[in-house]
């Protein structure tokens, strides 16, 4: 991995700026199985072990949101689902889908994958601390799953793990639960912060020739502005997990005030448990974006190819990208309107708050523009595509609720936010996931998923969602508060809320079911599925024009690729139809293609295996 | 396929402006003077209602329109900067609208008026404690530490204007109808959040800290109180009432609470350190129980909690964890409240604390578990 060699790009010249190490070129890579598949410095297979990983945690958190369904749709009826076991679901449940489903798949999954793949690089620049990073994140799944297994079980802190009372009594798993997870936490962020560096650092040394930073896909740009989020964000999680651990721990007095706990006087005096909140959204906040960026960038590139037409306003895109990210570290304090903070505060992130809709609203607009005039093929990834921007859409503008203060804090900690959260950085992530898997699938695997058991699925879980997040926004607004194990003898909640919640909780059934129909897909496909060839849906970017379908180690074969053009070069007349790959030169048109295969500057379509052509 | 999702996203947009019109789930009818937030909230949905709306059918119209067919080719276009910079225009206009109302409120929500009348919330793992100032108009001092037994709100006895200051007996706060009332927002274990859903407006209540929000009650009535901010496995059972009274019901009341004091109660009189109101068996106890945050977890009326109900247990077998059983007589209750990992009935989870009561207070509670009935 470390030989020296003079990078070779599509036009023989010498690799000027070439970033280090990536990767040996192909042929060069590890042959035996524990090299190549498990102990794997290779980024498509960290990729997969993240994905894997994640896929796994994101089962265990489906069926956990089932069982709190249970208790809230038919309550006392499962006996098993006591008050303490009900937190510690919903606790667990948040934890698992926001940090160790949605951020390792779409940084470690998504971003190792499809980085250096898209900006024509051989592999990670840090291929050794990339290992690193799988291993620690599947040492903090490990810990964290354990927490299950501990004295007292895991915490039932709530998944914002709000001190004084993630480490009080009357708190399940203040025992070691509480302590399991904070330790968890930690050693995720530590694997967060190896990937990160990885991933900005490829992002910026190793792009092939002719890769500038405004020819990158938005996935890649997405992924690059959440990595940074990640990055400056991760840090205050850190220290605040560190604070309460001594604070749990040592007795220390961080975020504990004086306190009397069920009639005892508690050593503790003057720390303040405002200081977790602002730290942790410090936090939270950017952590909604750091899952959300990389879906928009998905997102952007699904909709683009599908709809065989370039992404509409592509640098109003990449800087939408940007000021959202930097505006995502301005509004955190809007979780805590009704914290106890100076009210002034309000003032100032209501404003910095709905002022980063105008950019996020432009990315909405410009996706369905780029619809408008385009030729809409509504395969599988489509469709999850088109999903994500109505789920998307209702969650987003329920952020103008919640954003807007005085309009938040009757809804503050209702059903209206359980709504609100889960369709904006809960369903419409996932939707963005499920697309991107469809997506990229047939390059990870070389062959399709099943088009039908996708399409099921999709709708399935798609009318499933509105199904059950929809009416619970008039749960909220009738003032049903969350995070209650039950609703008993309250005279405001009339009995019908108690039936539209049995209703959803049918309803989450049924989707939670159907996520089978996704794993099974994988499973057989992977064997079974049709073979796919090197770019079956026909797409100008990067990824689609490896060598070899899977991408062999080193991706690129002997020659890195040179990029002409942008990633959406769409309704031309290019050599395969409609699109352009960004790596054919400007003077290869479609009649000249023999010719052009045969001269160094068009790039590795001559490298192309018999067989694997570019039509599906 | 493309018709299908077309019809649907039609059919959700449509169905989402039936469903907010037709659904039995909306807010609560306001009690309070913040008819301007009802209105910003009214706002906020016609404004989202629309973008909502029109978006989804443009995507329709768009999915049809340009669906696939054979020899279609898709505009080669880029973009147009000219549309979007009209689209951030109207995005931003329609922001403006949204926050120039919503500020506005919010500067009255959190500037209270002067002659305000002062009520304290004190929030406890699982329960709400109530005290409003006696006739020298001040709340006294208040701090965790002077928290006991029988000073559940840590009032500082050295502190004159705590003397008179009245301390409201069980879980039912009245306010006077049309005066505006100023909440003094206090917790002594964990975050809480003084909710009444139909007041619109509220605060959590932070250890170490005081907050507070202000409200004027429009309509007289008995309200539910709840809390907001997860506090523990007793969240759902931390309830209480405000009864909003016209002035005259409201003074005749606030004549039968005691005061920290004990002495002169606007009315009556009370021994220090004593509850007051008309004596019952095994008060002394149910107002600890309160206090300590039992009947959270252990309900008065059979119904299943955290913990055992406490109806008809003195007396009665219970089965234990790890196969025995035992009679329920006073040796069995006192220690199963101070050291409750002993001897844990079958099918409960083990996550009682143990209560660390004084003699004297073990022999209230018991007295006042032989009473439920």
């Amino acid at each position: 991995m470390s030989d020296e060699i003079r990078e070779r790009h599509g036009e023989g010249d010498d690799a000027a700026g070439e970033g280090g190490d990536g990767g040996a070129p192909h042929g060069h890579g590890p042959t035996g199985f524990w090299t190549r598949y498990v102990w794997s410095q290779d980024h498509k297979i960290i990729a997969i072990q993240y994905t894997l990983v994640a896929l796994v945690v994101g089962v265990i958190g489906i069926v956990l949101s089932d069982l709190m369904r249970l208790q809230l749709g038919f309550p006392g009826k499962f006996a098993f689902i006591d008050p303490a076991s009900y937190y510690q679901f919903i606790t667990m449940h948040g934890m698992i889908m926001v940090i160790y489903l949605l951020t390792a798949i779409f940084l470690g999954g998504f971003g190792n994958y499809l980085i250096p793949l898209m900006v024509g690089a051989r592999d990670m620049v840090f291929p050794y601390l990339n290992m690193l990073s799988f291993w620690f994140y599947l040492l903090a799944v490990l810990i964290l799953l354990g927490s299950f297994f501990v004295p007292g079980g895991p915490t039932g802190a709530g998944w914002t793990l709000y001190p004084p009372q993630a480490i009080l009594p009357g708190t399940p798993g203040v025992e070691a639960g509480i302590v399991v997870m904070l330790v968890s936490l930690l050693v995720f962020i530590a694997a967060a912060t190896m990937g990160g560096l990885n991933y900005v650092t490829t992002i910026l040394q190793a792009r092939t020739r002719g890769m500038t930073l405004m020819r990158m896909p938005l996935t890649v740009w997405g992924i690059f502005i959440a990595t940074i989020l990640a990055l400056l964000a991760f840090p205050a999680l850190f220290v605040s997990g560190v604070m309460m651990l001594l604070d749990r721990v040592l007795g220390t007095s961080f975020f504990m005030p004086a306190i009397v706990s069920m009639g005892q006087p508690l050593g503790y005096s003057g720390g303040s448990p405002l200081l977790f909140q602002h730290l942790f959204w410090f936090f939270g906040h950017p952590e909604v974006y750091i899952v959300a960026l990389p879906a928009f960038g998905i997102i952007s590139d699904l909709i683009s190819v599908h709809a065989r037409k370039c992404i509409f306003g592509y640098r109003m895109m990449v800087w939408a990208i940007v000021i959202i990210g930097a505006l995502s570290f301005v509004v955190w304090a809007h979780h805590m309107y009704v914290s106890g903070m100076h009210p002034w505060f309000g003032f100032f992130f209501a404003v910095s708050t709905l002022v980063i809709a105008v950019p996020t609203a432009l990315k909405v607009y410009n996706w369905t523009l780029t619809l408008w005039r385009g030729d809409i093929h509504l395969t599988a990834p489509m469709l999850f595509a088109l999903g994500f921007i109505s789920t998307f859409l209702i969650g987003g503008l329920t952020g103008l609720f919640l954003g807007n203060v005085s309009v938040d804090i009757p809804l503050s900690n209702t059903y209206f936010v359980v709504a609100h959260f889960h369709m904006v950085m809960g369903v419409s992530p996932v939707l963005a996931v499920f697309g991107g898997i469809y997506h990229w699938y047939p390059k990870v695997t070389g062959r399709m998923l099943h088009e039908g058991l996708a399409q099921l699925h999709f709708w399935i879980t798609f009318l499933g969602a509105y199904a059950i997040f929809f009416p619970m926004h008039y749960l909220g607004l009738l003032g049903m508060p969350r995070r209650y194990y039950a609703y008993d003898n309250y005279s405001f909640i009339p009995p019908s809320a108690q039936s539209l919640n049995a209703f959803i909780t049918v309803a989450a059934l049924v989707v939670g079911v159907a996520q089978l129909l996704f794993l099974a897909n994988l499973a057989w496909s992977a064997r079974r599925g049709r073979p796919a060839g090197a770019n079956p849906w026909r797409a100008g970017s990067l990824e689609w024009q490896t060598p070899q379908t899977p991408p062999a180690h080193g991706n690129w074969g002997e020659r890195l690729p040179v990029v002409y053009r942008g990633p959406y070069s769409y309704g031309h007349s290019g050599p395969d139809g409609d699109y352009m790959p960004q790596n054919v030169g400007p003077d290869t048109g479609p009649g000249e293609r023999e010719e052009g295969d045969r001269r160094p500057g068009s790039g590795t379509d001559a490298l192309r295996p018999a067989g694997e052509g570019g039509l599906a | 396929m493309a018709i299908a999702l077309a019809v649907v996203l039609v059919l959700i947009a449509a169905g989402a402006v039936v469903f907010h019109f037709a659904s039995p789930w909306q807010q609560l009818p306001i009690a309070s003077n913040w008819h301007a937030m009802d209105d910003a909230l009214w706002l906020t949905f016609v404004i989202t209602g629309v973008a909502f709306v029109l978006l989804h059918l443009f995507v329709a119209w768009a999915l049809v329109r340009y669906r696939h067919r054979a020899g279609h080719r898709a505009s080669a276009e880029h973009g147009n900067r000219r549309l979007e910079w009209w689209l951030i225009g109207i995005t931003t206009a329609g922001i403006i609208g949204l926050l120039a109302p919503g500020l506005t409120v919010y500067a009255r929500l959190i500037d209270p008026p002067a002659g305000a009348q002062v009520f304290e919330v004190m929030g406890q793992q699982w329960q709400w404690h109530y005290r409003l100032p006696g006739r020298d108009g001040r709340l006294g001092a208040a701090a965790a530490g002077f928290v006991t037994g029988a000073n559940p709100f840590g009032i500082d006895p050295q502190d004159a204007y705590g003397q008179d200051d009245v301390l409201v007996q069980g879980q039912e706060l009245h306010l006077p109808l049309n005066r505006p009332a100023l909440a003094q927002l206090r917790a002594q274990d964990v975050l809480h959040d003084f909710y009444v859903p139909q007041f619109r407006t509220r605060m959590n209540m932070v250890p170490g800290m005081v907050t507070h929000f202000w409200f004027t009650p429009e309509r007289a009535g008995r309200y539910e109180v709840l809390c907001a901010q997860l506090c523990g496995v007793g969240h759902a059972n931390m309830r209480s009432w405000v009864v909003i009274d016209e002035p005259a019901v409201y003074a005749g009341w606030l004549a039968r609470q005691p005061t920290f004091g004990g002495g002169t109660a606007p009315g009556r009189a009370g021994t220090p350190g004593v509850p007051g109101g008309p004596a019952e068996p095994g008060k002394l106890g149910r107002l600890l129980a309160q206090q300590k945050g039992c009947v959270a977890c252990h309900s008065v009326d059979g119904s299943r909690g955290v913990g055992p109900s406490w109806k008809g247990l003195y007396g009665s077998t219970e089965a234990l964890e790890g196969g025995a059983t035992a009679k329920v007589d006073d040796a069995y209750l006192r220690q199963a409240i101070n050291a409750p990992q002993a001897a844990v009935v079958r099918g409960y989870p083990p996550v009682m604390p143990p209560a660390g009561l004084s003699e004297a207070e073990l022999a209230a509670v018991v007295e006042y578990i032989k009473t439920v009935h």
